[in-house]
């Protein structure tokens, strides 16, 4: 709230403390009197405020409101009221707030609309008064009272980035809405459960409108409301932004350019433009308002911010690529110096110059970043900082920089006309490096200190120059330099060492009832599957030897015949001797030749890659009907054959398994790589095979994708074994995890990658129909899976 | 049959091609050529492999026959084949046979496009015999005095699968090429073209941004040639933006990255 004139002596005179007073023998003669025009003279301003304070006298005795802690700060919103309001907003505020205090919610409902109110009824109008009051009365009327306090709290803020009166009707509907759809009912009759996340989502909302359109914000809070509507922890964690989802939807539906889809672009600029090259970490910028983290390079990388919104006519991927001009440049000319020398005014100067050097050098190597810089460089007012109040160091340094940058500067100060003469002088004779630029800071600091450069207060307005890093890399100091190094050192893994299992991917899934995908809903584990003794598969090979003899002869057959001869070609390579002499035949005999006399050759090879997907849930341990093995053990003979077949054919593969234990544990299990020989180490980890958990098939179908697009192979395969339908035990609806392999099969065909079914469950009909269409095989007799498995490839692949 | 007769004069080189010189590739290729050695050029595309031998031609004023190899090249393509006329068969030399009878220089440019059995038939022309045996016919070419084999060859997209086989790499000479100095190049395309040093400069430094992507994305980075074009564009008039986007961005690379960030470039170099 904004104080004015009125001192806190007056405010809490003994008229407005209500507990010190009769209410009933307020409206005296007096206070009807006052209204009138004051009389003009020396004691008009003094007498004015009589006025006013028997004004407030009138407006205190509408309000009725008993709180002592609304009398104390009575008198000043009042005085903002006046100001801010026209009469008749004057009077609805009272009443408005009157409301307020008699609606049983304590003090700070009326306690916050009487601050509040006057400011943000300048943004968004008076009339805005009705819808937010209708709004309130919602919330009042059903379980949500706790939530009416935090939505007048958000207010100012949702004022402040929703200005106009339509935008703010939107938002308290959507508003509205959520409360609705997330307030419990029992018996589909009363509602009697407050909404979880209704308050959650006012204290995050500043937040939010940050980064979100409207249009962004109803979508996330949609999805909030879908997936989390019988979870009320889960919904506070949502609307909180405490849980990862509620980040990655937010990501999603963040405006601007983000980092992450540019990586590759910017990459590119570095290296075309700049023979520079490293990592590009984002850091977030989202939740830090206040203290805003700057980009900077270090040993690991370049941090920049994960997204940049258009900014003075240039586009967010232009933004990112002045941020890193700026840092290639401290890279190439920037040199350390020793920091312990200078003062910290001296050092920000000397930053400041240099990052005018390192723009100045990098904008005579592209003429064109001029354009970027000039737009997103601010040009701070020459008066902007009243130098009597507050320091002005950083105001001085940034007009010095604009000056250098921008040859058309309108600056009078002579100190940064000099210095900007100076600095162009010094450049024209030679690139200078960071030591001069550090003394001609120096002296600048010099010429134009200040007294009050010690205040407190510093001048930020239009001082911060977003593309330009933190310079760390600037400084070397002589009495830190050795910690710096063991606190990386510590950062270094053991020699030795190794990780275990790879850190998780996520992937999405497919929610089939809103037709969208719940963006990283899966984390899948990757890693080698342990191994067993590899001579166990070799004997269950020794065990098929008829069988792999007549696997043998098929194999053999549709083994790839390097050269096929095309004949009766217009143009080839060779003359076909038979046609030619034919056609010469026909030619003497005066009828008309064929011209195709030639032949030529094409090599057909195969060119075909696969992945065997194996299903290693918990169901393969039951025994197979009419055998003495088990689903798992028939499995593995059958996979042992594959592998020994795909082998001989000499096609790329690799088999993987995969089960799950809900969404936050699925297991991809590496059995075979397609770089990896058909050798004892794989034979080891497939005898090692074991089955457990549940089947979320989709996740794993996706990651085993990832590996197998990367593949360059003309064809590529991707053959399931599985023994039932996709389930898991934290999805209730079982349709869900068919509806998303389905998908899963979907993205595969559209990255060519045919992705086929072999199961062994004789009820899949059901099912497996809807994931794959016609790409699968049921196999009734799982006893001949050994056999039938390895003919299904070899046809399959002819 | 018609070998003999052939026009020498066709095949010569009257105006002096422009050629700037990059080491002492000139003297180099004169020393090889006095003792007849084939040469092998290597390089990548557009860098002036082509323009080089043609200036050596003209310099030593021999006939210069080129072939442009592909993958459906064969043997008969080379050294000749049998039509079928009213009367018969005619037998038609092939261009190496040509070069062979008349004494020329036979240049067979990108060398690995032609399929392997197809680069064997240059082998007798290459060592001490300098014969070339046409079987089907029945002949037996000793080839002319002045008769040389240069062929070209782009190490860049080098796969498995295209790649001189070493019995024919080690029967040449080779002089490697590559895009000239930045500074070289800025002549080379003021010279060829007549534009003024400055935006010779430019278009130069886009080059280089461009083939510092390779491997990243681009196969090949932008060669002198699309310079030359890009710097005859703008000669003729064309804005210099969308010559550099016409002639160097546009023809190599689809990838939707890769174009942004050379019309990026372009836009930094030409402010």
């Amino acid at each position: 709230m904004e104080i004015t004139t009125i001192s806190d002596g007056q405010a809490r005179s003994p008229h407005l403390n209500p507990l010190e007073e009769q209410p009933a023998n307020r409206l005296s003669p007096q206070a009807g009197k006052s209204l009138v025009i004051p009389r003009a003279g020396e004691r008009e301003s003094e007498s004015l405020r009589e006025i006013q304070v028997n004004e407030f006298e009138i407006y205190w005795q509408q309000l009725d409101c008993g709180f002592p802690r609304v009398g104390e700060v009575f008198a000043d919103c009042m005085q903002d009221a006046l100001v801010k309001l026209s009469g008749e907003g004057v009077s609805a505020y009272i009443e408005y707030a009157r409301f307020l205090g008699k609606m049983g919610r304590g003090a700070e409902p009326i306690l916050i609309f009487l601050e509040e109110w006057p400011g943000i009824a300048r943004k968004s109008g008076e009339d805005a008064l009705p819808a937010i009051a209708e709004c309130i009365r919602r919330m009042y009327k059903s379980p949500n009272g706790k939530a009416i306090t935090p939505f007048l709290q958000s207010l100012p803020s949702v004022v402040r980035r929703l200005p106009a009166r339509q935008q703010l009707q939107e938002y308290l509907n959507l508003i509205l809405d959520l409360m609705e759809r997330t307030t419990g009912s029992i018996h589909g009759i009363h509602q009697t459960f407050a909404s979880p996340g209704l308050p959650s989502l006012f204290k995050q909302i500043a937040v939010l409108l940050g980064q979100l359109s409207l249009a962004g914000l109803k979508n996330w809070v949609d999805y909030g409301v879908r997936y989390y509507n019988d979870h009320p922890e889960r919904q506070i964690d949502y609307f909180s932004l405490q849980s990862a989802d509620s980040r990655a939807v937010l990501q999603r539906e963040r405006h601007g350019t983000l980092l992450m889809d540019n990586e590759r672009k910017l990459d590119m600029y570095l290296r075309g433009l700049w023979q520079d090259e490293d990592l590009l970490i984002p850091y977030s910028s989202m939740f830090d308002e206040l203290r805003q983290p700057v980009p900077y390079y270090d040993n690991l990388g370049i941090r920049l911010p994960d997204v940049y919104n258009d900014m003075n006519g240039v586009s967010g991927i232009d933004r990112y690529r002045a941020t890193l001009a700026h840092m290639v440049g401290h890279r190439r000319w920037s040199t350390k110096i020793f920091a312990d020398n200078f003062s910290p005014f001296q050092r920000m100067a000397a930053e400041c110059l240099e990052d005018s050097r390192v723009e100045y050098l990098a904008m005579r190597e592209y003429p064109g970043l001029r354009r970027l810089f000039l737009a997103l460089h601010p040009a701070p007012a020459e008066d902007a900082c009243d130098p009597e109040r507050e320091s002005g160091v950083r105001h001085r340094l940034t007009m010095l920089s604009r000056a250098i940058l921008d040859p058309q500067h309108t600056y009078k100060n002579a100190h940064v006309i000099e210095f900007a003469q100076r600095f162009h002088a010094l450049m024209q004779e030679g690139d200078m490096n960071t030591q001069e630029i550090a003394s001609l800071a120096v002296s600048f600091v010099a010429r134009t200190r200040r007294q009050s450069d010690q205040l407190a207060r510093t001048h930020f307005k239009d001082t911060v120059v977003s593309y330009r890093d933190d310079n760390r890399q600037m400084w070397h100091f002589i009495e830190e330099d050795d910690e710096g190094e063991v606190a990386d050192q510590h950062r270094k893994m053991e020699p030795g060492k190794e990780i275990e299992g790879l850190p998780p991917r996520h992937y999405p899934e497919w929610d089939y009832n809103n037709q969208s995908y719940r963006p990283d809903w899966v984390s899948v584990y990757e890693n080698l599957h342990p191994k067993g003794n590899a001579a166990d598969i070799d004997r269950l090979l020794v065990k098929h030897a008829s069988l792999a003899k007549r696997l043998k002869k098929m194999l053999d057959l549709i083994k790839p015949q390097d050269k096929v001869r095309i004949r009766y070609q217009e143009e080839g390579s060779e003359l076909d001797l038979d046609v030619a002499l034919r056609s010469l035949i026909d030619f003497k005999g005066g009828s008309s030749p064929d011209p195709r006399i030639n032949m030529s050759h094409k090599t057909s090879g195969r060119n075909i890659a696969v992945t065997v997907l194996l299903d290693l849930s918990e169901s393969l341990n039951e025994k197979a009907a009419g055998s003495e093995q088990t689903i798992l053990e028939l499995s593995q003979e059958a996979v042992s054959l594959l592998a020994w077949a795909i082998e001989k054919l000499g096609d790329p593969f690799a088999i993987a398994g995969f089960h799950s234990n809900t969404r936050h544990d699925v297991r991809y299990m590496h059995i075979k790589g397609f770089s990896e020989k058909w050798d004892d180490e794989v034979k080891g980890r497939l005898a090692a095979m074991e089955a457990s958990y549940s089947t979320r098939m989709g996740a794993a179908m996706r990651h085993a994708s990832h590996y197998l697009e990367k593949q360059q192979a003309d064809k590529k395969l991707m053959l399931i074994l599985t023994d039932g339908e996709p389930a898991d035990i934290d999805s209730k609806d079982g349709r869900i995890l068919i509806e998303d392999a389905r998908r899963a099969v979907a993205e595969l065909d559209q990255e060519g990658i045919y992705a086929y079914c072999i199961n062994l469950d004789p009820k899949a009909d059901e099912y497996v129909k809807d994931i794959f269409g016609k790409q699968y095989t049921i196999i009734d007799k799982v006893a001949d899976l050994p056999a039938k498995l390895p003919q299904l490839f070899i046809s399959l692949t002819k | 049959m018609g070998g003999n007769m052939t026009d020498k004069d066709q095949y010569k080189i009257h105006q002096e091609p422009f050629y700037q010189a990059q080491g002492n590739e000139v003297t180099l290729y004169e020393a090889a050529y006095a003792a007849r050695l084939p040469v092998m050029v290597k390089g990548p595309t557009g860098c002036g492999k082509s323009r080089f031998i043609e200036y050596m031609a003209w310099k030593l004023n021999k006939p210069l026959i080129t072939v442009a190899c592909n993958e459906d090249m064969t043997a008969s393509d080379l050294v000749g084949r049998y039509l079928l006329d009213a009367n018969g068969t005619r037998w038609l030399d092939g261009p190496l046979t040509t070069a062979a009878r008349i004494g020329a220089i036979c240049y067979l440019d990108e060398i690995v496009e032609a399929r392997q059995d197809t680069t064997v038939v240059i082998h007798p022309l290459t060592d001490h015999r300098r014969t070339l045996p046409l079987d089907k016919k029945g002949e037996l070419i000793q080839a002319h005095p002045d008769f040389q084999l240069v062929i070209s060859y782009n190490p860049g997209y080098q796969s498995l699968l295209k790649d001189l086989k070493q019995s024919t790499k080690q029967r040449f000479t080779a002089l490697d090429f590559d895009y000239p100095t930045s500074k070289l190049e800025t002549e080379i395309l003021s010279k060829e073209t007549g534009m003024d040093a400055d935006i010779c400069a430019k278009l130069v430094k886009i080059g280089v941004a461009a083939r510092n992507l390779k491997g990243h994305g681009l196969d090949e980075g932008v060669s002198t040639r699309l310079l030359v074009y890009a710097a005859t564009l703008i000669k003729s008039g064309v804005e210099p933006r969308d010559a550099c986007r016409m002639a160097m961005v546009r023809p190599i690379t689809d990838d939707a990255d890769i174009r942004d960030t050379l019309d990026h470039a372009i836009d930094a170099v030409f402010a």
